[in-house]
């Protein structure tokens, strides 16, 4: 049953589990620190496609037919797709999917993607709309570059607060309960934050203030604190939108998120020895990290109460070239071990 | 949410680290000097070549595009000029790169459409300008009776 707590977040009380889960990763990402995490490294991103745009379809498709092999599903199996990306008309998604026959539901959040349609899978299952649905997404740094920013072999500078956006995929298999599985417990669906930064070359700083305005929504509904979470992980806030996301939260909220807090932005890359200036963007950056490493850490019990945080910039070319400033979001998405005690809170 | 626009600007303000700015000088002079120099290697031996006044003018620039393009097509030119910035943009090295690279990047779209649309995405400006510019000089040396 969903019930709805305070006045933002969906308790999910039968709990929806992630029955099998998939991250495929490019060259670079494959080189990072969670390298031996990946079902998949493509040391080629173009993935053997004619166009950057087909190759992240490739990637989507990938991901998502690793996670069906691992839940031991077929694409009939499946009731709905809830997916996106950051190309435009999202082609990236429809492309890779458009073979498998499954009903789809075509989201667009920017890099907060994955958490978004992780929550509305989740909420499709508890409310038995769907027995089994997939949550996925993707991005791909060429394709991205060549939409929002300038040719790959264009000879810029970028600034030190710029990052660099994923080649990744990552897909969920969301279905009912299962005992031994990561279950979705809680879903907040956050609003548009914007506190008029205009720099697209800072996507961290923009995005900051949705994931400090969602995250305290989900402390105030529940009722909790940070220390009831062995992580909360945001999806893509980088270097200086972390610090800000922490500053924030603390400044306006007196939250010291500190001790349990990291960034998928920051775990995908080695920020020492790779040159992403920032850290990690993308909807597949959240997507990849999470459906690897994170997943696999609260299965195997080292971790056992994880808030995913994806956040995203709801800008376009368009709109930052007219002078816009970057409006963004937040999703929450609660995913826990089995077995845990249910979080209290208000009802 | 307590914190104003204004105020958070300047929190990200302070949170963003700023460029490197004399590494990324010394880089911009050295690389964009020793592009000159060449240019200059370049002069003098299309003089001794033989080459007229006009030739070595056309000749120079010429090579330093073709030179361009290759490194751009290779995938080197990106890698140097993301170090040497301004001196690998403001020479005409920069506008040979900034023309080839929509040209490679825009080939999945077409001959036409891609290539031949975007080709000067990035150059259009400067050459819009520029010739724009060179009308305004040329209107001020005529009325001035420069000539």
């Amino acid at each position: 049953m969903i019930v709805r707590q305070g006045k933002y977040t969906l308790k999910l009380t039968s709990q929806p589990s992630i029955i099998g889960n998939a991250a495929v990763a490019g060259k670079t990402e494959g080189e990072g620190p969670l390298k031996n995490e990946f079902d998949r490294i493509f040391s080629d991103d173009t993935l053997g496609e004619s166009s950057f745009e087909k190759a992240e379809s490739a990637l989507q498709r990938e991901a998502i037919l690793r996670a069906l092999d691992k839940a031991e599903k077929t694409p009939s199996d499946i009731d709905y797709i809830l997916a996106g990306d950051l190309l435009n008309q999202c082609i990236g998604t429809s492309f890779g999917i458009r073979e498998f026959g499954i009903p789809f539901l075509g989201l667009y959040g920017a890099c907060s993607t994955m958490a978004l349609s992780l929550g509305l899978a989740s909420v499709l299952v508890e409310a038995q709309a769907a027995q089994t649905a997939i949550a996925s997404t993707s991005s791909h740094y060429c394709s991205a570059e060549r939409q929002f920013r300038q040719p790959l072999e264009y000879g810029g500078q970028r600034p030190q607060t710029a990052q660099r956006t994923a080649t990744a995929a990552g897909a969920s298999v969301v279905s009912a309960h299962c005992p031994n599985k990561p279950s979705v417990s809680a879903v907040t669906f956050g609003k548009i934050m914007d506190l008029g930064i205009k720099d697209s070359n800072n996507m961290g700083a923009a995005m900051a203030p949705a994931a400090s305005e969602t995250i305290f929504a989900f402390f105030d509904d529940t009722a909790t604190t940070p220390d009831d979470y062995d992580l909360i992980l945001t999806g893509d806030l980088g270097k200086v939108g972390a610090s800000l996301l922490l500053d924030l939260l603390k400044k306006d909220h007196g939250i010291d998120l500190r001790r349990h807090h990291a960034d998928c932005g920051l775990l995908l890359y080695d920020a020492e020895k790779q040159d992403v200036h920032a850290g990690g963007s993308g909807c597949g950056c959240a997507g990849s990290v999470f459906n690897s490493y994170i997943l696999r850490r609260l299965q195997n019990g080292e971790l056992k109460r994880v808030l995913l945080v994806a956040t995203g910039a709801l800008m376009s070319a368009t709109s930052a070239l007219q002078g816009e400033s970057i409006p963004s979001i937040a999703h929450a998405v609660l995913v826990e071990t089995p077995q845990q005690q249910p979080l209290g809170g208000k009802s | 949410m307590s914190t104003t626009g204004k105020e958070y600007r300047s929190m990200t303000q302070k949170a963003s680290p700023p460029s490197p700015k004399i590494k990324d000088l010394l880089w911009a002079f050295f690389v964009g000097g020793s592009i000159c120099t060449f240019g200059q290697v370049l002069n003098t031996l299309y003089e001794s070549a033989g080459f007229s006044e006009d030739g070595v003018r056309a000749a120079t620039p010429v090579t330093l595009i073709a030179l361009t393009a290759v490194f751009t097509g290779i995938g080197v030119f990106d890698k140097l000029a993301k170090h040497a910035g301004a001196g690998t943009f403001v020479p005409i090295t920069g506008f040979a790169n900034s023309i080839v690279s929509p040209a490679m990047e825009f080939q999945a779209e077409g001959r036409i459409l891609g290539t031949g649309a975007k080709l000067f995405s990035i150059a259009g400006p400067v050459i819009a300008y520029g010739s724009f510019a060179a009308v305004i000089y040329g209107l001020i040396a005529y009325l001035f009776r420069l000539y």
